[in-house]
């Protein structure tokens, strides 16, 4: 019954089969832009950016997992929280450079999301979400135990050092780690993009949509849940690694409500879309400021307010509507072409 | 020997605060098969209303019966305003009014009320019964009161006509609509039952807890963690699981790993219930038709 | 039947409004100018900026008022004339408590609005976040709104000075009392584990030293705990007859008349933290928290004592006035108001060479300060080689209506 609504998201994207290259000029223009648009930038402006493209990254992972596949997560912060700080630690203890820890902290990630999808899989909506939602707020409390303290640092956290531009290019530290993750963000998003469109794809949201079904025409259920478990938490890790090299900074707080964060930025970005993390990650950086800028006695009230009045405007998220409206227009043109 | 008696004692104790909010969200998930996150801010409102009213110079027990009046017209305006305009929308944007609806009221309140802690007034007597060490009088009561309203709830749920209507709307809102059943009101109903149970656990936890806005935040997860624990569909197993949540972690928490592991501690049990027992400890598995 | 698009260029034009819409926003971003750079960033003849993070939304939204009730201050500081003709633009952001949040902020503050100084930047996560980007970048990280002891650390970094009596010196103070008073007791510990317990903790320890092994049972919270009932029976138990309340407010109560109702009576030492008697002690039973022992460096604004000093009655007045919404007896409205007036007096004592060096070199350079809302005898005190303001803290013990000061 739930899964009704997700699946109508379902047919807005898996609507053309074919053509998918029309899109790519208009997104390597949009790159294009991306790696032009800084040297206009001041430092501050730049680092926001990064945040932004990081977070999508999470978005994405997480998107990937609760949109598509329909298996609810609250509890992502963890495996943010898990990229972040294997970053911090392979550089602090191990002095290991930052462009090598990504890859592992990808890796250790993505082993840490088999190991949930597994457990994960007995477990059915309301009851995911609940159990994730707790391992979210566990995360905080794992990391001051004391007994891991040598290595996390407690609760001071671990500072690092954000690395300066490679080659001698002219680039500040906040430039070319802007450069860094931008490359990465759409080298993941490219991946992610032939993963979703192909049959990959549409396994994911079959099983969403009936898993009875899916399974009866042979799709192998559990092997594809657990996997998407495993790269929705790599994404999500490697975020959390980017992110933590542009704050230099990992601490157990940091990591407190990332998690229904997360979950306001995909619903508000769009859900079972690719774009819809962009404008998550876009809503969930900017919106917060907005809301302190209206009251600074209750911010949080007016963030709840904004939030339920963008679900109610746009119950499926900017891509979904963006995408309804597309939808709507190409109807509307062929019914006055007529026959 | 002696401690342990303690630790199992404050264990029913707590047990008894995560099983009256647990209780709410039973509430609401047979009412409505979601999971009401701003169930704890709700009852947070609820029992600081009741404090401005005994604040005001209102006996306790009248300004109990009037917040939970008002906390259960509260539930169904929250109902019919906020949650049904977004009924046809996908699940995850139900989940975020939610959460609006929590943000908002946790900085309402205390923006009015501002943030250091009330004391709470108990209708049980100071003194401890038989002049025992281990739970005081409130505390007893806490338990006695959940007992109370766990067995007014099944039986309205199990027996009576409005009872069963109202598991009929959630289960299969479609057959009880041509069935004549106002599926619209039962919900408003359960949130305005609901509403007022998470009053009563609220006004019952705050003596212990001492009310400020943030009072619930921790008790809410450990209360989901014990609905979870017993059963969702089933009010006995809510309690249940919050006396066990209470006592298990207690005792894990002083003797084996230490009180800086608590919350994984529930989640552990959590999670450990629901890979053997899904349905919870006394939940009913559910089978879907294919 | 010819449709209008095909359905490549159909997918064309969503991903071109797609990506035009990402690229709107990104624009929105990059189009607010810079600002332009002056000689001394933030001050000019007219105005000095001053920036703060404060947590006004999250978990720690509680201690928001204390940014609220600086605001109020520095309104009635700007319509008295400002400081030697200059008016305080204070620019007061939230963080959520979260470190993240706070470097975002503190470096729009610092790159963006170009602030001359940030103050009273609240917690010691964010504050640890923000640390070595403010001494890198030379901006004074003034009066650091926790009492956490690394602040005041001139060698390493000496951009940042703290305010708040250390953790540990007030942990020193209750050591070196138990020491002389109670020397072979057995101590009962309950922290709040973050940094604010676990400093608190250190600073007994270091200050017991070979006598650590006083301490039988340390036990930790966490703020999401619904009660400490569990940890006050494992303290109970452990025969312990001193006990040390490291806790915030609710649970520091809650701790009080746990013990209390148990029938256990250690020598209890309370956090100054939670020394509030309308916050904490009204709560908790004021009968039930006589003797418990604390140090104060505030005047507690519900003790009955100060009903008709005249500095209390002034800041009563001010809050009337400047900050009517706030609650009189939240004590985190009179700390900032003290912060605020020792930020004032080290802009004074800059007079008009505000430079970012001449704070920190004033801020290290306050002689005797002691404005009204200071416990008698308690004055501020900073040289360069001494980053903390408080160096002693008196004892008090309450005596069932007011705290008296401990005689030695």
């Amino acid at each position: 019954m739930q899964n009704h609504s997700l699946s109508m998201i379902g047919n807005f994207i898996n609507k053309s089969p074919g053509a998918r290259w029309g899109s790519t000029p208009v997104a390597a223009l949009g790159v294009g832009f991306l790696v032009v648009i800084p040297f206009a930038l001041s430092d501050y402006q730049i680092f926001q950016m990064t945040l932004i493209v990081a977070n999508s990254i999470a978005l994405l992972g997480l998107n990937m997992l609760t949109g598509y596949n329909g298996q609810i997560s609250l509890g992502h912060g963890a495996f943010y929280a898990a990229g972040a700080y294997t970053t911090a630690i392979l550089m602090d203890k191990f002095g290991i450079p930052y462009w090598l820890t990504i890859p592992v902290s990808g890796a250790v990630s993505y082993g840490l999301g088999l190991a949930f999808g597994y457990p994960a899989l007995r477990l059915e909506g309301l009851y995911l979400a609940l159990v994730t939602f707790a391992m979210g707020i566990c995360v905080p409390q794992v990391l001051k135990y004391k007994h891991f303290e040598a290595w996390t640092g407690g609760v001071q956290g671990i500072t690092l050092m954000k690395p300066d531009a490679p080659f001698g290019l002219p680039l500040s530290p906040d430039h070319w780690l802007f450069v860094f993750t931008l490359a990465i963000m759409v080298s993941l998003f490219v991946a992610a993009k032939n993963l979703l469109s192909g049959h990959t794809g549409k396994a994911l949201v079959a099983i969403r949509d009936n898993p009875i079904a899916a399974s009866a025409m042979g799709i192998d259920t559990p092997r594809y849940k657990t996997t998407t478990f495993g790269i929705s938490a790599m994404y999500t890790g490697i975020a959390g690694s980017l992110c933590s090299l542009a704050i230099q900074f990992v601490a157990p707080d940091s990591f407190q409500a990332l998690s229904i964060g997360f979950l306001v930025g995909i619903v508000v970005g769009g859900l079972a879309s690719i774009s819809g993390a962009i404008y998550g990650s876009i809503f969930i950086q900017f919106v917060p400021h907005l809301a302190e800028n209206i009251s600074k006695a209750a911010p949080s009230a007016i963030f709840g307010l904004l939030l339920i009045a963008f679900v109610y405007t746009l119950p499926y998220g900017i891509a979904g509507s963006i995408k309804k409206l597309q939808w709507q227009y190409q109807v509307r043109r062929s019914a006055a072409k007529g026959p | 020997m002696d401690e342990f008696i303690h630790q199992v004692f404050s264990g029913l104790a707590t047990g008894g605060v995560y099983a009256s909010l647990a209780l709410a969200l039973v509430m609401i998930y047979q009412a409505t098969h979601h999971i009401n996150f701003a169930q704890g801010e709700m009852a947070m409102t609820s029992c600081y209303l009741c404090w401005a009213l005994i604040d005001a110079g209102l006996p306790y027990w009248v300004a109990f019966l009037i917040t939970l009046v008002v906390s259960f017209a509260l539930g169904v305006g929250i109902q019919r305003f906020v949650i049904q305009p977004v009924e046809k929308a996908p699940i995850l944007s139900v989940v975020i009014v939610f959460i609006g609806v929590l943000v908002i009221m946790n900085s309402v309140v205390g923006w009015i009320f501002g943030y250091t802690i009330k004391s709470f007034p108990s209708p049980f007597p100071e003194q401890p019964l038989f002049g025992n060490r281990y739970l005081s009088s409130h505390e007893l009561g806490v338990i006695a009161v959940t007992f109370m309203v766990v067995g007014g709830l099944f039986a309205f749920l199990r027996f009576t006509p409005l009872g069963l209507a109202m598991r009929a709307a959630a289960t299969n809102p479609v057959s009880s609509h041509l069935v004549g059943i106002r599926v619209n009101s039962m919900l408003a109903l359960g949130w305005g039952l609901a509403a007022a149970i998470g009053g009563i656990a609220g006004m019952m936890i705050a003596p212990i807890v001492f009310l400020d806005p943030n009072m619930m935040v921790g008790v809410l997860l450990y209360a989901s963690a014990a609905a979870l624990l017993g059963g969702i569909d089933n009010p006995f197993g809510a309690v249940l699981g919050g006396f066990i949540l209470g006592i298990l972690e207690n005792v894990i928490g002083a003797f084996i790993i230490g009180t800086e592991l608590k919350l994984t501690v529930a989640l552990g049990i959590m999670v450990i219930t629901l890979l053997v027992k899904p349905s919870g400890l006394l939940g009913k598995p559910v089978v879907t038709r294919v | 039947m010819r449709h209008s698009l095909t359905v490549s260029q159909n997918r064309f034009v969503r991903s071109a409004l797609t990506t035009v819409l990402a690229c709107s926003a990104f624009c929105l971003t990059a189009c607010s100018k810079p600002k332009e750079t002056k000689y001394d960033p933030g001050v000019t003849d007219t105005e000095i900026k001053i920036g703060q993070t404060m947590p006004y939304s999250g978990p720690a939204s509680a201690y928001g008022t204390i940014g609220r009730s600086q605001a109020a201050y520095f309104k009635r500081l700007n319509e008295a004339g400002g400081i030697n003709g200059r008016k305080i633009n204070f620019i007061s952001v939230d963080d959520a408590y979260s470190p993240p949040k706070a470097v975002e902020q503190v470096r729009k503050l610092v790159e963006e609005d170009q602030v001359l100084l940030v103050f009273q930047p609240l917690g010691t996560p964010s504050n640890t976040a923000i640390q070595k980007y403010l001494n890198t970048k030379k901006v004074p990280q003034l009066f650091v709104s926790t009492g956490a002891t690394k602040w005041g650390d001139p060698t390493n970094y000496p951009w940042t000075i703290g305010f708040n009596p250390s953790y540990q010196l007030e942990a020193k103070t209750y050591a070196e009392h138990l020491l002389k008073k109670h020397p072979s007791s057995k101590c009962a510990v309950l922290y709040q584990n973050d940094d604010f317990g676990k400093d608190y903790l250190k600073g007994l320890k270091d200050t017991l030293g070979a006598k650590a092994s006083m301490i039988v049972k340390e036990v930790s919270y966490e703020v999401t705990d619904a009660t400490i009932d569990s940890q006050m029976a494992t303290l109970q138990a452990s025969g312990a007859d001193v006990f040390f309340n490291i806790a915030t407010p609710k649970f520091a109560a809650q701790a009080i008349r746990k013990a209390f109702d148990s029938g256990w009576k250690p020598v209890q030492y309370l956090s100054n933290v939670s020394a509030s008697i309308g916050a904490v002690i009204a709560p908790a039973g004021m009968d039930k928290s006589v003797g418990v022992i604390t140090t104060a460096y505030l005047k507690d604004p519900t003790d009955k004592q100060w009903d008709n000093d005249p500095a209390m009655k002034e800041y009563l007045a001010f809050l009337g006035k400047y900050y009517p919404e706030a609650k009189p007896i939240d004590g985190a409205n009179l700390y900032g108001y003290v912060a605020a007036q020792t930020l004032e007096q080290v802009l004074r004592q800059c007079g008009d060479d505000l430079t970012r060096a001449n704070v920190m070199k004033q801020a290290a350079s306050l002689k005797d300060f002691a404005p009204g809302l200071l416990q008698p005898g308690i004055k501020i005190n900073t040289s360069p080689s001494d980053f903390y303001l408080f160096d002693t803290l008196t004892l008090a013990k309450f005596n069932g209506t007011t705290y008296e000061p401990l005689a030695d």
